[in-house]
């Protein structure tokens, strides 16, 4: 059984559809994973044995029919909670939505369970997506299973914590300034930002409308663009979902080559932020794709250095809005309400009671950003650089195939090392953040670990719009060359729970 | 609450101007709601027609209603405005139970329609150009039922009950720019644009908007200035004024109002302020702390609308007649007076005489039918003229029948009796209460010979040439015939029998 | 930029509706102060001739037709209400237009 933790997803599918091993077994073998490890990791906020269960039956069940089964079908995932699952709880990592059990389930779920894909559970999370670290989450923080006092990263910190601990061999992340990239290369996973409107956002609670991005967690390439192609594609509920093919992300992830690509080194993402050991990997990773036959091209990106500050306000801004909906009225918390309070009092009772700091923090920036007489300076200028990093990116895509850069500026940081320092902690997301501004595709995989700490780096690819598949082809390439220089996949060398 | 002693109408135009701004919400007759998929059918069950979206529940989002747009432009057309080429929709953001996130999808700095005007006419005739600033797209809150506090309201109550099946349903909100130079007559003006607004809206068939059903709301801004001078004074503004008469009295006590605290060195303050039924005055709203700051900014979770130029033109090839210029054209067409035509308007009568017309009578007979018995018996009902059981086709069958001389006026009153009565079309009244006049002419001839030989003296001087003692016979005729005889045909039966030329 | 001051920490948190702690408003208000301070470099831009970009997206004209599609039932809509009466959603009492 302990072998079945260690495959990957696509071998788990092979072997499911080849009848070596019933769906049931599988998932059984990763509950059993859970139970023994989930308590020092804590990736899991809540686990749907029996629901998991069922769906394996189900597999297995059409297998023995004889039916055709789907590339995934069986392989166990988990599901970060800021998707709506039908009747199974939904808390986003807040309190304000404790106990919530949603009425319907989010497109990205629909189509897991149509993939048969096998959700064992919802994942732990900073609240409502907002931070680097899932430290910020109302049930408590997430181990690294690398250095369990170390964030796994965040803020889809629970997703990565449970592949890199083979609770699951597949997870979902969403990524709105890079929490589905920090959190993989901090664990060494592999984690895509697709293309906005690639992934559905319907059912997926919003923190910032037009950042916000689903996306695949996985253990190696091809696991995460095999999930990339059963969640991506047009979704009539999501006014901004990409009504257009899914780029050939599985071809491209079974066919890595760098070979005659030109692939850009974005200056700016260097300098003082920037851990010795994160750019000595990143530098070595850059040799590699020479030596895999890309030519390497240094190039500049100036509106770059504005990112982090423009991010700091859209993001806020269109938070404060979409948190406006948690007033204690249809659902979630109510707290206070004695009989003799008014609405407005509850709803502010409740919000202060229900919302972490960070959430407090942040609609509160937004509300500022937003308020007459600051919008122009502030939300009207964040936009303005949007427009300049994306042509800094359309620049930049003229010259070369995809960008590379570090993933993070630093490896995993230890738990409560930057909790209250704001500032600090958002400089995990500085080389992730551009490319939510832009909305094109990027991909973090693992490169080695530091030497100074033993922990893992992440490799950020990162591609034009529309352009997914290019991540697959690179990262694909890169990983088999790393691989075949350590030995092994890097997850390898993390200390065994 | 202090008391307001008000200034006579008269004495506060002689020294004040009016200007009006005037904001009128109208709910779209679409199927479905702005932004999803549930049904707008009234009078179903609480909260039977939500989902997710207009639930504002955490992960929902919204999709734009293509009839909603469409709807939005035809408005825009009709109000000569010009037609974005492209614009967004915009957060709203406060707070307030009826809305589920907080804040309300609309439109801000870039309607749909903007810069046009509405001309409307007034009781003698006048037109006057009420210019529009924009008609913009946005979406209705759910209704909250208020516990606990005498009669419902919101005051006092110890806690609300909601129902979100209104929330979502699409609402264009159509905003005129100052309204100035109306003078002492700007609350006809009020009244005669809402009403022109509400016949277009209707006649653009995208929403029945029926005021008392709260389908079309007004909200009336209104300021004074001292005559002769330029800078606008202070508004006040007055919500959901629900009906024509009230939005001309809520202007007229506004003007009478402002007037009292300017005159006596006052100042307005700018509030929102409720409009009552029951003697027409206004009184504040709740006082804010703070000043509302909406924070718009673009809707992120909608991509913006951008209407080919095309579409827009095509709309504007099916846009229909406009009301005024149809009621002018008809009233020609019927040969009637400014008034008769008012009367006719104010009845409600316009769109089922053409009907009817179209249903093969003649216009003068269906005039006369809808607004004589059938406007008769809709006010002893209390009921629109629409709301009768009789349709234009039937009243049509009702005026042929009498011009084939089947049915005599006093029959044809019995007949639409019938059919009101609900015993069937008109055909089948007639043949159930065996109203058809007697056209049988052995029975008729029958009837004026017994006539004849009856009333011989009065026979004789007809022989004689005084043919005017005929109707004495017709008389008899038709009381014989117990009125189903058709009084012509008598009339020159019995010439006919007596040897006299008619 | 002026620097942020409690008062308006207060005057935000009342807009954000949230019942902010004393200790909190000076916590937030020092952060909040350093964070605008430090965002506030956008609009190094502000005069510069640039469209601002709402959208990442270039997509114009997502529409559905006005075709019924099936709602919630009323329990589901209300199966997460922290207090419902006669298929309603009940609340307490609003202070606002009467
Ligand atoms: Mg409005
Ligand atoms: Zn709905």
């Amino acid at each position: 059984m302990a072998d079945l933790i260690k495959l990957t997803a696509a071998e788990t599918a092979a072997k499911i559809a080849a009848g070596e091993v019933t769906a049931v077994e599988v998932t059984e073998a990763h509950l059993a994973r859970i139970e023994a490890v989930d308590e020092k990791v804590h990736a899991f906020l809540h686990v749907d044995r029996e629901g998991a269960l069922a769906q394996a039956r189900a597999v297995d069940a059409k297998r023995e029919r004889g039916e055709k089964l789907g590339p995934l079908a069986g392989v166990p995932l988990a599901l970060k909670d800021i998707f709506t699952t039908e009747g199974i709880p939904t808390t986003v990592g807040s309190k304000i939505l404790e106990g919530w059990i949603p009425p319907y389930d989010a497109t990205l779920t629909k189509r897991l369970k149509a993939a048969d894909v096998v959700i064992l559970g919802k994942t732990n999370m900073d609240e409502f997506a907002m931070g680097s670290s899932t430290e910020n989450s109302a049930y408590g923080p997430t181990g690294n299973p690398w250095d369990l006092t170390r964030i796994p990263g965040g803020s889809g910190g629970g997703s990565s914590a449970a592949l890199a601990a083979y609770e699951a061999p597949l997870a979902i992340g969403t990524d709105t300034g890079g929490s589905i990239r920090q959190p993989a290369a901090v664990t060494g996973t592999v984690g895509v930002k697709p293309t906005y409107g690639a992934v559905s956002r319907y059912g997926m609670v919003a923190f910032s409308s037009s950042l916000d991005q689903g996306g695949p967690c996985a253990r190696t390439v091809l696991d995460a663009a095999l999930l990339h192609e059963v969640i991506a594609g047009h979704d009539e509920l999501d006014s901004t979902s990409i009504d257009a093919p899914v780029p050939p992300v599985v071809e491209a992830a079974r066919n890595g080559d760098v070979k005659g690509m030109r692939i850009g080194v974005v200056k700016e993402f260097s300098g003082e932020h920037y851990q010795a050991g994160v750019m000595q990997r990143f530098n070595e990773s850059v040799e590699l794709l020479r030596e895999l036959g890309a030519e390497i091209v240094e190039i500049s990106c100036p509106s770059f250095d504005l990112g982090l500050s423009a991010y700091y306000l859209i993001a806020p801004s269109e938070c404060s809005s979409n948190l406006a909906r948690f007033d204690a009225m249809r659902y979630g918390l109510r707290v206070g309400d004695d009989g003799t309070r008014s609405a407005e009092d509850v709803t502010a009772l409740t919000r202060e009671a229900g919302f972490g700091a960070e959430v407090k923090r942040r609609v509160m920036l937004g509300t500022y950003a937003l308020s007459s007489g600051y919008y122009d300076a502030y939300y009207g200028s964040a936009q303005k650089v949007r427009t300049l990093i994306t042509r800094d990116f359309e620049k930049a895509f003229e010259q070369v195939d995809v960008l590379v850069s570090p993933t993070t500026p630093t490896t995993a940081f230890p738990i409560g090392e930057r909790a209250d320092d704001p500032m600090a902690m958002y400089l995990a997301d500085l080389c992730t953040i551009p490319t939510n501004l832009a909305g094109n595709a990027a991909m973090s995989l693992p490169c080695g670990l530091a030497p100074e700490d033993g922990l893992p780096v992440g490799l950020q690819i990162i591609a034009p719009a529309m352009a997914d598949d290019r991540l697959y082809k690179v990262g694909a390439a890169v990983e088999a060359a790393f691989t075949a220089r350590w030995g092994h996949p890097l997850l390898e060398e993390a200390p065994s729970l | 609450m202090t008391v307001t002693e008000l200034v006579s109408y008269e004495d506060a135009l002689a020294t004040y101007d009016p200007v009006m701004g005037l904001e009128v919400h109208v709910e779209l007759g679409t199927k479905t709601k702005m932004f999803c998929g549930c049904s707008t059918a009234l009078g179903a069950d609480a909260n039977s027609q939500t989902c997710p979206t207009c639930l504002g529940m955490p992960g929902s989002l919204p999709v734009v209603n293509a009839v909603g747009v469409e709807s939005a432009i035809k408005i825009g057309l009709a109000l000569n405005c010009s037609i974005a080429e492209w614009c967004r929709f915009a957060r709203k953001n406060y707070f307030y139970p009826d809305m589920p996130k907080n804040f309300q999808t609309s439109q801000y700095d870039e309607p749909i329609a903007f810069d046009g005007y509405l001309d409307v006419q007034l009781e003698d005739g006048e037109i006057f150009r009420v210019e529009i600033e924009r008609a913009h797209m946005e979406e209705d809150t759910g209704k909250s039922t208020h516990v606990g506090g005498a009669t419902g309201r919101i005051h006092g109550a110890s806690h609300s009950l909601l129902d979100y099946n209104r929330a979502g349903i699409p609402l264009i909100e159509i905003v005129t720019k100052p309204i100035q130079g109306a003078g002492e007559r700007a609350p006809e003006v009020a009244k005669a644009y809402v009403a022109e607004l509400r016949e277009l809206i209707k006649a653009l068939g995208v929403s029945e908007a029926r005021m008392e059903m709260g389908q079309m709301r007004c909200d009336v801004n209104l300021s004074l200035r001292p005559k002769g001078t330029e800078k606008f004074g202070t508004r006040s503004e007055t919500k959901n004024v629900n009906s024509l008469r009230s939005v001309e009295r809520a202007a007229r006590f506004e003007i009478q109002r402002h007037a009292a605290v300017l005159s006596s060195g006052g100042t307005i303050i700018q509030e929102t302020r409720h409009f009552h039924e029951e003697d027409g005055s206004t009184t504040p709203g709740r006082v804010k702390e703070e000043a509302e700051d909406y924070r718009y900014f673009p809707e992120p979770d909608l991509v913006p609308v951008a209407p080919s130029r095309e579409w827009v033109e095509e709309l504007r090839k099916g846009l229909p007649e406009l009301p005024r210029v149809r009621r002018n054209r008809l009233r020609e067409e019927w040969g009637v007076s400014e008034h008769d035509m008012q009367s006719i308007l104010n009845a409600g009568a316009v769109d089922l005489i053409v009907a009817t017309t179209e249903a093969g009578a003649d216009s003068a007979a269906a005039r006369k039918w809808w607004m004589g018995e059938l406007a008769r018996r809709a006010n002893e009902d209390g009921v629109d003229l629409a709301a009768l059981a009789i349709t234009p086709e039937q009243v049509a069958r009702v005026a042929a029948l009498v011009a084939e001389g089947s049915l005599n006026d006093k029959l044809a009153r019995q007949t639409i009796e019938g059919v009101l009565a609900g015993e069937g079309d008109p055909d089948t009244v007639v043949e159930k209460r065996g109203l058809k006049v007697v056209s049988d002419e052995g029975a008729l001839g029958k009837a004026v010979d017994e006539a004849i030989e009856s009333n011989a003296a009065i026979a004789d001087k007809i022989r004689g040439g005084k043919v005017a003692a005929a109707g004495a016979l017709v008389g008899a005729v038709m009381k014989a015939t117990r009125g189903q005889a058709d009084a012509a045909r008598v009339r020159e039966l019995i010439l006919e029998k007596l040897g006299v030329e008619g | 930029m002026p620097g942020i001051t409690r008062e308006e920490v207060a005057h935000l948190a009342r807009l954000a509706r949230l019942e902010l702690k004393d200790e909190e408003l000076d916590h937030f208000a020092g952060q909040l102060d350093d964070i605008i301070g430090a965002v506030a470099r956008v609009s190094e831009v502000a005069d510069q001739d640039v469209p601002p970009t709402s959208h990442p997206l270039p997509l114009t004209n997502v529409m559905r037709p006005d075709v019924v599609r099936p709602s919630l039932t009323p329990e589901q809509a209300l199966s997460g209400a922290p207090a419902q009466e006669q298929q309603r959603f009940k609340v307490p009492q609003i202070l606002g237009e009467e």
